[in-house]
């Protein structure tokens, strides 16, 4: 048996390999564009036009082929172009515009200039161009769920299956399924879906668990604000994904799997169900897969948006086609699950971690990351921060590393102010933990939370008031309403924020958010409502100061609260006779006064900022201060 | 049988039996909304019937339990009460107390728990805000009354019970959750008018029928 599958993958893996060299013989450039979500909405569909009109307009023979996202958002629209007979390596150009694309292959196809003002750099060790692998951005990560991602097509599983994809299943099933299971046991890796259960043990669980048609279902109901691994994954690289699904559907001996999915991500969707039937296809799904006894069918399931629907009790009421509201727990999925069979739900960055550990081994993977959080972690790291992006790193790196020198540190020489990890169950960090290691308990121990990987830096500009007060409108708003604490413990959590930040508070306000807070923890049903006050918590804990200013000075010391704040024009700095400010103004507060320099009529303005934005910054006249006293009264000319 | 102590109090009780339901029939007061005997996976959602039992850390809800032998089981802890406080309070928080034009005037259960809590109907420290959702006439034979209501889910229950399928469901998100009602409009197709069984389930006259009003 095992034969005849080693033999039944031997062939596809020949198969792939000769529909890839076909692929390489054809001559010319070969021109990548990154069309993942994020590409896409910084307009690569214009840039791959434009390179296709560019190539059949100087008559150029060449690929152009798509590819997923590679994490460096900052960079969009991101393409590299591999031109061997340039002499030069294959390129990666960032922020490609249209215009760009077209002098592009003009410069670099034609005559031969690639253009060096607007590469990053090559992506093969040369002579001639700086190897963007040597930059800090890209050496420290340690990539293995994004190794392939905006690399290869993720439309041809040849592509995947070139670059030894399918590898870990045609192992797997030389294997037990319980030595697969003391295989993923040993590799100590723990659920990345933010609670951090011990991946191996659930399998266990499941394998064990009575019950007939046991059920594997993928958790891709990603919905943290500002984390997007999961849906880049999805679109970059989804063989990954059914192939780890797949080994797992086969160690829990589960004869059918779901991908969870929001409808939110539509190419998500396209990718993952295109990738399903080219796997069934070549034999890698369906009946006896790869010539073994294995049965899998894969079927794609669009939940309906609800952030809640990613706590796995309520993910499977929406799949039963009831209003998704997470149940007690125990009874464990586990053990009773999707229809009360035994299911296990897995995280997508988990499931893509699958395929590695079965081709290197669980001890391999544990010499990642640290001794008791082992692998890599895959943040998307967003807000003020220079290089965005997706980010791959073993676990236990500090935040100081990953936001500074990984991602570039802060950008227009602001102060860093915190980083809030976890969305909206993690916690804001002040700069005091910069030194934390990144790894589950850590981040727990300061109050944040791994938690799916949604990582936010914040600047100086930031109030720490307000920010919690976000975080608490979306869980407030993505309560499912079942249990007090959340629908309406978070309301009233919700509702003293709010009165902060408009310069209501009260005294004792910030010990009620408090005591509430530590309620709301300890008397909530689900996971969302324990964990729904963590900003609070946190920001309330590391930035006392800034709601003791709030409530007692009525002051917002980062003068973002607009109840807290008022603009006014520095007379020193501004321009006789400039009227920037007049125009951008939408309620006509600006008056001009009798030596022609400009005023805010207080009692108009409405504090929207546009004044400053439109203020040349050669004057830099409007300042905004908090709290509003503090702005001068200029008197308007008289007529 | 299973020997328990709760409160102090030495109870044989079947094996198997829901704690909850164990105490309420010795006549162990613990206030709750959401529990419904006959119901097999307990919602769980009023967060109310919180009890220390030894050996766990933190207080856990009764009716998610089921008697074991040897349980020492108390109701009254300071942990139980704050948290049964806390809970009350925010469902006070956002009802209408109006008791005296209020159906369920007297044999109301938040009347009961806030007597057994030594509690007031309207909540201290809390703002008191009514949701922005308005009484829905729409239904033929019912009224819905969403600033009485403390979604304890009874009425879906009881409605998918007798009809074979809910003709209530859960709406909207967060704080504007309510109840709604769902399927025909044409009175001829509801079985309502004859059934009611949520009108007579709602512990706090949150559903009524339409003659009553």
């Amino acid at each position: 048996m095992k034969m005849e599958i080693n033999q039944a993958f031997d062939k596809i893996c020949k198969d792939a390999d000769a529909h890839i060299k076909r692929l390489s013989l054809i001559k010319g450039p070969r021109i990548s564009i990154g069309m993942a979500t994020c590409g896409i909405a910084s307009g690569a569909i214009d840039t791959k036009k434009a390179f296709e009109e560019a190539l059949k307009e100087q008559g150029i023979d060449g690929q152009i082929q798509t590819v997923g996202c590679i994490g460096h958002c900052y960079a969009e629209p991101v393409v590299i172009i591999d031109h061997p007979d340039s002499g030069f390596p294959p390129i990666f150009y960032h922020h490609v515009t249209p215009g760009k694309a077209k002098m592009i292959v003009q410069s670099f196809l034609i005559d031969g200039d690639p253009l060096f003002e607007y590469l990053l750099g090559a992506t093969k060790e040369n002579e001639l161009i700086p190897q963007i692998y040597d930059f800090p951005r890209f050496s420290q990560e340690k990539r293995i769920i994004l190794q392939k991602c905006g690399i290869i097509d993720p439309e041809d599983i040849n592509a995947y299956i070139d670059e030894g994809g399918y590898s870990g299943l045609a192992r797997a099933f030389q294997l037990a399924p319980d030595e697969i299971i003391s295989e993923i046991i040993s590799s100590g890796i723990r659920g990345r879906g933010g609670a951090g259960f011990p991946t191996g043990k659930k399998w266990g669980f499941a394998r064990e668990a009575e019950g007939q048609d046991k059920i594997m279902i993928l958790n891709a109901d990603e919905g943290d604000p500002g984390a997007y691994m999961d849906r880049t994954i999805l679109e970059s690289n989804p063989h990954q994904i059914l192939e780890g699904m797949i080994i797992c559907a086969y160690a829990i001996g589960a004869g059918s799997a779901i991908v969870y999915v929001r409808s939110e991500y539509p190419r998500a969707i396209e990718m993952i169900s295109g990738a399903i039937s080219q796997a069934e296809e070549l034999g890698l799904l369906g009946n006896s897969i790869l010539g073994s006894s294995f049965d899998l069918k894969i079927s794609v399931f669009k939940g309906s948006g609800a952030f809640v629907c990613g706590e796995e009790t309520a993910l499977i009421q929406s799949l039963e086609g009831e209003r998704g509201m997470p149940q007690h727990r125990p009874p464990y999925p586990v053990q009773h699950g999707l229809g009360n069979r035994p299911t296990v739900i897995n995280n997508v960055k988990t499931i893509a971690s699958v395929p590695a550990i079965l081709n290197n081994g669980g001890d391999w993977y544990r010499s990642i990351g640290t001794k008791d959080s082992p692998g890599t972690a895959v943040f998307s790291i967003v807000g003020n921060v220079l290089h965005a992006g997706l980010v791959e790193i073993p676990m236990g790196v500090d935040l100081k590393t990953l936001i500074f020198d990984i991602c570039g540190g802060i950008p227009d020489k602001k102060k860093f102010k915190a980083v809030q990890i976890g969305g909206p169950s993690g916690g804001c960090l002040s700069s005091d933990f910069l030194d934390t290691p990144i790894d589950f308990d850590s981040l727990a121990g300061a109050g944040a939370m791994i938690g799916s990987g949604g990582m936010v830096v914040l600047d100086e500009d930031n109030c720490m008031v307000n920010i919690a007060r976000y975080f608490l409108e979306f869980t407030q708003n993505e309560s499912c309403g079942k249990c007090t604490f959340c629908r309406i413990g978070t309301y009233h959590l919700l509702r003293i924020l709010d009165r902060i930040t408009k310069g209501q508070g009260r005294e004792g306000d910030l010990e009620q958010l408090k005591t509430l807070s530590e309620t709301i923890i300890e008397g909530s049903l689900c996971g969302l409502g324990k964990t729904a006050p963590n900003p609070v918590l946190t920001s309330l804990r590391y930035f006392r100061d800034e709601y003791e200013a709030h409530v007692l000075e009525k002051r917002c010391p980062a003068c973002v609260c607009r109840s807290l704040t008022a603009f006014y024009i520095d007379l020193d700095k501004c321009a006789r006779g400039c009227d920037a400010c007049v125009g951008s103004c939408p309620v006509d507060a600006i008056f001009t006064t009798k030596n022609r320099k400009k005023g805010v009529d207080q009692a108009l303005c409405v504090k929207c900022g546009e004044c400053q934005v439109a203020c040349p910054p050669e004057y830099n006249a409007v300042i905004r201060v908090s709290p509003p006293e503090k702005a001068p009264i200029i008197e308007k000319s008289v007529n | 049988m299973s020997k328990i102590i709760v409160d102090e109090q030495y109870l044989e009780i079947i094996e198997g039996t829901n704690l909850l339901q164990a105490c309420l029939e010795n006549n162990i007061y613990i206030p709750n909304l959401c529990y419904l005997k006959e119901r097999k996976e307990k919602n769980a959602s009023c967060r109310l019937c919180f009890v220390e039992i030894e050996g766990m850390p933190k207080p856990v809800t009764s009716c998610t339990l089921d008697v074991e032998d040897g349980m020492v089981v108390r109701t009254d802890t300071p942990a139980v009460r704050r948290l049964q406080r806390t809970a009350f309070q925010l469902l006070m928080s956002v009802h209408e107390v109006d008791c005296a034009h209020c159906p369920a005037n007297k044999k109301c259960e938040l009347q009961k728990i806030a007597r057994f809590l030594k509690l007031g109907l309207k909540p201290k420290g809390l703002d008191h805000s009514l949701r922005e959702l308005e009484t829905d006439h729409d239904h033929p034979f019912l009224e819905y009354f969403p600033h009485r209501c403390v979604l304890c889910g009874k009425c879906i229950y009881v409605c998918k019970k007798r009809n074979g399928r809910p003709y209530l469901t859960f709406a909207g998100r967060g704080l504007d959750t309510q109840i709604s009602f769902f399927g025909d409009k044409d009175p001829l197709k509801l079985p309502c008018a004859e059934c009611l069984a949520c009108t007579l389930i709602c512990p706090v006259a949150a559903i009524i029928a339409k003659t009553d009003t």
